[in-house]
């Protein structure tokens, strides 16, 4: 059976669910959102990145109807939702400190938004019995909540705010409370229980790796701004300028100047060192000033000059960091400028071919890179 | 050991300045009322041996016991001071979480102002303050001078001397024990609670009815158990400010002892009292023991 692909981004007679547009959000004189348009199409996993104080929580309060903004317009299906207050909108959010109501056990947190719908009885208990079932709470369902762990608070919290079937659902750094190992279990269930509601999630994460794992589509933020929004992998691969491909992931920066136009672009960085040869989508003009970003994993380290390389500089190894399934390699070249280069280690540590103080080359295809303008 | 010392200080403290105080009153109320210094009988002579101890024990009885069931004017002290001290910590409580909210919603840098104004009336003594009610609220007192300047009045009220001059001194005294433990737990609610309340459907203020007073109910029975056990022997309050109309057990209590000197039934009166004020103090230490569980 064929995937049919879910983009529906790039798909323009799709309806987009939600869309931010011109929205400007000012405290006093600081700008938490500076001049956004964004738009989140039905049963999107959309996550929003950032650095702390770049504006992801303020804008996902506004969604909330916690914040309003101070110019432009939201919609959720057409309709300005502006001026409706938070209990009137079909958007529920899941608090980053889970916000459990302590005095009420499991099931009455559930039904809470449910109670205050006016729903008959039996279907309440039906409903609430379904989101016990879902986030694997039943038997916990007569606890209050001081009487259970971290994890199935996060899991209460999640069943309280998807019990009301919200056409939006809000997650605050949901799993920012966990461990690890719990944390990655997690991801995957919150994957799972979006897939299987159909609702559309957008959540708020400063963990890249959170959002790249659960996410369909991934904004960066920074300052107010949205940098780019893309897929996971687009956003890895193509990212649009340094402060993403720097933010997402490790990544080796060289700035350069170019040194011929067109499709494939040659760039001078340092003296005595080779030109890197780069294909751009972007085209640069001769002289222009050019970022040529490069990913650890894809540059290879070799003990000879690689024949078929189109790129390949000299260098000693500087420094190695282990991590067990991976080594990175900090290796010196000659001008002193230091290039990662990550390589899987599918051998023993102590048949490891590289160490400390070792004379090694790099190399990478004119295709592994990416040439960014800043 | 150690542990065992340390145990046993408090307890020793408890008991020299709560149980043996308490036995002598005991021992008073079983006593006769007699002329003569102290104004009761029998006396303990240890010195006498085995048999005057017998023959003191032998003196005792509950008939100042009896006598307080007998005169009316005992149990309709007390049915009154429960009704008034119960009336008035709903008073209190009215008037007093308003303003513990207020505090509570107060920017951080308000807050200390507020709580200094809240104490500060301590600072002055507490007889002063009820006498200063009796030139606020007496007929040519700054209260009808104003509302009769104001117009809205043509003869003075008459409010001092009465059950109601009562209320406003209780209420006026004690708000400080009530919103000192509401303002304590309103200031600890998170504040994402009552935004998760919105947005699952609360109104503004079915979220304060469903969110905030729930869990502001510790400080709510702390504040009205810290009101409610004092007012009811209160005797100040009432002798200064309700005239000969308010009975209030503690102004039976006190006219017993220094009017009538009539210590042995003024005791029996006092062990009745505590007796009755048992039970609120064993809830009170519960909501206590209760809140201090929850907050570990």
């Amino acid at each position: 059976m064929a995937q049919t692909v879910f983009d529906p981004w790039n798909d323009p007679s799709a309806e987009p669910l939600i869309q931010f547009k011109n929205v400007t959000k000012r405290f006093g004189d600081f700008v938490a959102i500076d001049n956004l348009t964004i738009d989140i199409y039905a049963q999107e996993f959309f996550a929003l990145l950032g650095p702390s104080g770049c504006g992801k929580t303020t804008l996902m309060r506004m969604l909330a109807g916690f914040e309003t903004p101070t110019e432009g317009e939201i919609t959720l299906q057409g309709q300005n939702i502006v001026p409706v207050p938070p209990n009137k909108r079909a958007v529920n959010m899941m608090f980053q400190s889970y916000a459990l109501f302590p005095h009420l056990s499991i099931w009455e947190n559930i039904a809470f938004g449910l109670r205050r719908e006016k729903m008959p009885k039996d279907a309440i208990k039906e409903r609430v019995e379904d989101m016990l079932r879902l986030t694997r709470l039943t038997q916990f369902a007569h606890r209050k909540p001081h009487q259970i762990s971290g994890g199935q608070r996060q899991r209460v919290a999640l069943a309280r705010s998807l019990a009301k079937a919200p056409k939006l659902l809000l997650l605050d750094e949901p799993l920012g409370a966990l461990d690890k190992k719990l944390r990655q279990d997690t991801q995957f269930e919150l994957m799972d229980i979006q897939e299987k509601t159909g609702t559309t999630f957008v959540i708020v994460t400063h963990d890249q790796e959170e959002a790249m794992t659960v996410a369909s589509r991934v904004a960066v933020m920074d300052n107010g701004k949205i940098k780019q929004v893309a897929t996971p992998d687009a956003i890895y691969e193509q990212p649009n300028s340094v402060y993403v491909a720097d933010f997402i992931g490790d990544v080796n920066i060289i700035e350069g100047k170019a040194t011929s136009e067109g499709e494939k672009v040659s760039i001078s960085w340092a003296e005595g060192q080779p030109e890197i040869k780069g294909t751009s989508s972007i085209g640069f003009s001769k002289g222009q000033t050019c970022h040529f970003a490069i990913r650890p994993e894809k540059v290879s380290i070799s003990a000879e000059r690689p024949d078929d390389a189109a790129n390949a500089v000299q260098g000693k190894i500087h420094d190695i960091a282990y991590l067990g399934n991976i080594s990175t390699y900090y290796v010196r070249l000659s001008n002193g400028k230091i290039i990662k280069s990550q390589t899987a280690n599918t051998r023993r540590l102590s048949r490891r071919s590289f160490t400390w103080e070792d004379d090694v080359w790099l190399s990478w295809t004119d295709t592994a890179g990416i040439l960014l303008e800043g | 050991m150690r542990r065992l010392t340390l145990i046993l200080v408090p307890y020793i403290w408890l008991l020299a300045l709560f149980l043996v105080p308490f036995l002598i009153v005991l021992k008073i109320s079983l006593s006769d009322t007699a002329l003569a210094i102290p104004p009761y009988a029998p006396t303990l002579d240890i010195s006498a041996g085995w048999s005057a101890i017998t023959e003191y024990l032998g003196a005792l009885d509950f008939e100042n016991f009896t006598f307080l069931t007998e005169d009316d004017l005992y149990w309709k002290a007390y049915l009154s001071s429960l009704k008034i001290a119960f009336i008035s910590t709903v008073l209190t409580l009215i008037v007093g979480y308003p303003i513990a909210y207020a505090m509570a919603a107060a920017p951080n840098e308000w807050r200390p102002t507020l709580l200094m104004l809240v104490i500060l009336p301590f600072w002055t003594s507490f007889l002063i303050r009820v006498y200063s009610w009796m030139g606020i609220l007496s007929q040519a007192g700054y209260l009808n001078q104003l509302l009769m300047s104001l117009g809205l009045i043509d003869e003075p009220l008459i409010i001092l001397n009465t059950p109601i001059a009562v209320y406003i001194g209780i209420v006026y005294t004690y708000l400080p024990f009530m919103i000192l433990p509401i303002y304590s737990t309103l200031e600890k609610l998170d504040g994402s609670l009552l935004e998760a309340a919105e947005d699952l459907g609360c109104s503004r203020i079915s979220a304060f009815w469903r969110i905030t007073v729930p869990l502001s109910k510790s400080g709510i029975i702390a504040g009205s158990f810290l009101v409610f056990i004092p007012t009811l022997g209160e005797f100040v309050i009432p002798s200064l400010l309700g005239g000969s109309r308010t009975l209030m057990i503690g102004k039976v209590l006190w006219e017993e002892f220094f009017n009538n000197r009539d210590w042995p039934v003024a005791s029996a009166v006092a062990i009745i009292l505590l007796l009755i004020l048992v039970i609120p103090i064993i809830l009170f230490q519960r909501n206590e023991q209760k809140q201090r569980e929850a907050g570990q």
